[in-house]
């Protein structure tokens, strides 16, 4: 390989693993707080790049402001997903709450298929992100350089909220222990909507991306980016924020530098992505930064 | 050891009733029904296997369709007739041994129990990584399986053809064999379900620390559960393929498993009766359903057809199942012969007493 594809590729996964981690942190949040895979997520997803899509579309608002807008209202669908499915099975056996994710998930897939149509859209990407920008030999699209940089900065925010405000204190309380943070007189209901909120927000704005890096999108374009981003959480160690994102760049890496090197695996590339989960599942189930679960009896 | 020979006679007694209103409705029904009784059938067997796991153990998995597929292409391998495969392969020929042989109608049933054993391997392989930790791995497990089987299906080209699939699959798969896959599934999973492993797999299922702490070996039961249930997926996916009579990778996505889900979640979790009662309702429901995607004409008003309608359906009634009705037809009950014996006795019983209050007032 040249110096220069290298660049390329390596510049192409980066962009691609910044996108998984702003999924994965989504799912990592929500399982790190109620144990459940929210199936939905990668809908929520999918979601996003739809109403940023119809909002530059069709109601010709500028670029950015789309953008925000489409975030916001992800954000909501997000809230009202957890509010009318997830809320009513809290207190349910936990296979319960894991066939409404998918039933959430199913739904969200199908009301676009019955809505929108199954016919691939194309996605209109503002002109910073369709350009070729030069980086030493090689010629890097404007997508490869500015996903990145856009997501580091919202994994920056993101870190911030959990780590410096009141509310992601809440958060992090909850998670340890759901009981003894209700009894400190916090809403955890409120709690557990607002990390709806900011996952969805960060699925959307991973959708808006994804869809300025591959510019068709259809109704179920979130299941593979879902999963690998679900994988990535796995592999970053669940319920683990900074876990999520090593993860998603990791596997954003190896997805892009096998297809590089082995250009016969190009047919194989998901499966390579859910074999390395098996393997991690069986050698370290716990992820790279996860700690071992402790179960109280 | 009365009561069980009497429930043995009648378990017995009611396969012989069922294969003779078979043979009934073989020769006098027509093509229509029969095949949705027969789809209903594999739904069956795949459903109450699914059930072993996601109802009497408590772990959700989510891979029936993997196992289907594993199932559906070494059956569909196995009988393709040598002329069919010349025909279907015409990009890259079939790899050996494959293209040397053909399995004649009579060995239908190995083929199928053949395609059983591969979904057993299939689930051995998934099983053994998920099943070493705690929670829902096994979830992100199986699908990561489905999707791999779905991947492989699409790249193997001189196994499988790739997305273009075979088509011209002998239709061996009548009634019979299709309700006697689904009284042997029902069977075996019943006898598995009422055993010790059973109970062991139910106390898996309400406690699984205390079950471990009971003595219960958690690994191995619930290998046990997941293991039956890969071999009965891949038992439906070789009798479906013989029902289509064609295969490709995508009869066999996530949509069968939820399929599957919607089937075990509304007759009860748990319940294998209920999962034989809804498996033959989905597939009449799915056929009826039809209607929603059909265009609509109420008087001047026309309603445009919409494909796809009857997902977004489905996918409702499992969320309001879950929240408002979660414990669907049957709960964790089972139609039994001591249950339905116990029914005509109080019915019996009920009409004595009338009957001598009536000669009493009199």
């Amino acid at each position: 390989m040249t110096l220069e594809t290298f660049i390329q590729q390596l510049m192409n996964g980066i962009s691609l693993g910044s996108l998984y981690a702003l999924i994965a942190i989504g799912y990592t949040m929500v399982y790190g707080i109620l144990r459940l895979i929210n199936f939905a997520h990668s809908d929520i997803f999918m979601v996003g790049a739809y109403f940023a899509f119809f909002l530059v579309a069709i109601f010709r608002l500028p670029w950015g402001v789309s953008a925000i807008l489409a975030i916001i209202l992800t954000a909501l669908v997000g809230m009202i997903v957890d509010r009318a499915a997830y809320r009513p099975v809290r207190n349910a056996p936990r296979i319960s709450a894991l066939i409404t994710a998918v039933g959430v998930s199913f739904f969200l897939e199908n009301l676009g298929l019955v809505t929108v149509g199954a016919r691939p859209k194309a996605f209109q990407r503002p002109d910073i992100m369709a350009r070729v920008i030069p980086i030493g030999p090689a010629a890097v699209s404007g997508v490869s350089i500015w996903v990145p940089i856009l997501s580091l900065a919202l994994l920056a925010l993101l870190l911030f909220i959990v780590y410096r405000t009141k509310v992601g204190m809440a958060m992090r309380s909850v998670s340890t222990d759901i009981e003894t943070t209700r009894l400190m007189g916090v809403d955890v209901d409120r709690v557990i909507s607002y990390t709806f909120a900011i996952g969805s927000a960060l699925a959307a704005a991973g959708g808006i991306m994804w869809a300025c890096k591959y510019p068709q999108i259809n109704p179920l374009m979130g299941i593979y980016p879902g999963w690998k981003a679900f994988t990535a959480a796995v592999v970053g160690g669940i319920g683990n924020i900074t876990g999520a994102m090593l993860g998603g760049f990791l596997i954003g890496l190896v997805e892009i530098m096998t297809v590089a090197v082995l250009p016969g695996l190009s047919g194989y590339r998901d499966g390579i992505i859910f074999t390395l989960l098996l393997v991690f599942l069986l050698l370290r189930p716990t992820g790279i930064l996860g700690e071992p679960l402790k179960e109280k009896v | 050891m009365e009561r069980r020979r009497l429930h043995l006679v009648l378990t017995l007694a009611l396969i012989a009733v069922l294969f003779l209103a078979l043979w009934w409705a073989d020769t006098h029904l027509g093509e229509f029904p029969l095949r949705v009784a027969r789809t209903g059938a594999i739904y069956v067997v795949a459903a109450v296997a699914y059930n072993l796991v996601n109802g009497i153990t408590g772990q959700f998995s989510l891979g029936p369709n993997g196992f289907m597929a594993l199932g559906g292409y070494t059956t569909a391998l196995l009988i393709l007739p040598l002329q069919q495969k010349q025909f279907v392969w015409f990009l890259e020929p079939l790899m050996w041994p494959f293209n040397s042989f053909s399995f004649p109608g009579y060995l239908f049933g190995l083929a199928v129990l053949l395609g059983g054993v591969m979904g057993a391997l299939g689930a051995l392989l998934v099983g053994i990584p998920s099943f070493r930790l705690r929670g829902d791995y096994l979830a992100i497990a199986t699908f990561g399986f489905g999707e791999i089987i779905f991947v492989l299906a699409n790249n193997l080209i001189p196994l499988t053809n790739g997305p273009l699939g075979m088509k011209g699959i002998p239709e061996y798969a009548n009634v019979y064999w299709c309700f006697g896959a689904a009284v042997v599934a029902t069977l075996v999973v019943s006898n598995i379900a009422n055993s010790s492993y059973g109970r062991a797999m139910k106390a898996i299922r309400d406690d699984e620390i205390a079950a471990e702490a009971m003595g219960v070996n958690v690994f191995r039961t619930k290998m046990l559960a997941f293991v039956t249930s890969g071999f009965f997926g891949g038992v439906a996916g070789g009798l479906l393929v013989s029902l289509i009579t064609t295969i490709s990778p995508t009869l066999f996505t996530f949509g069968m498993t939820f399929n599957l889900l919607i089937i075990i979640v509304l007759g009860g979790l748990g319940s294998i009766t209920g999962s034989v009662i809804t498996g033959f309702g989905f597939a009449l429901m799915s056929e009826l359903l039809r209607v929603v995607e059909a265009p609509i004409n109420i008087g001047p008003i026309h309603i445009p057809g919409v494909p796809g309608m009857r997902m977004v359906v489905f996918s409702v009634l499992l969320i309001l199942l879950m929240i408002f009705y979660r414990r669907g037809l049957f709960g964790q009950f089972e139609l039994s012969w001591d249950w339905v014996l116990s029914v005509l006795r109080v019915t019996r019983g009920v009409r004595e007493w009338k009957r001598e209050r009536k000669t009493e007032s009199s």
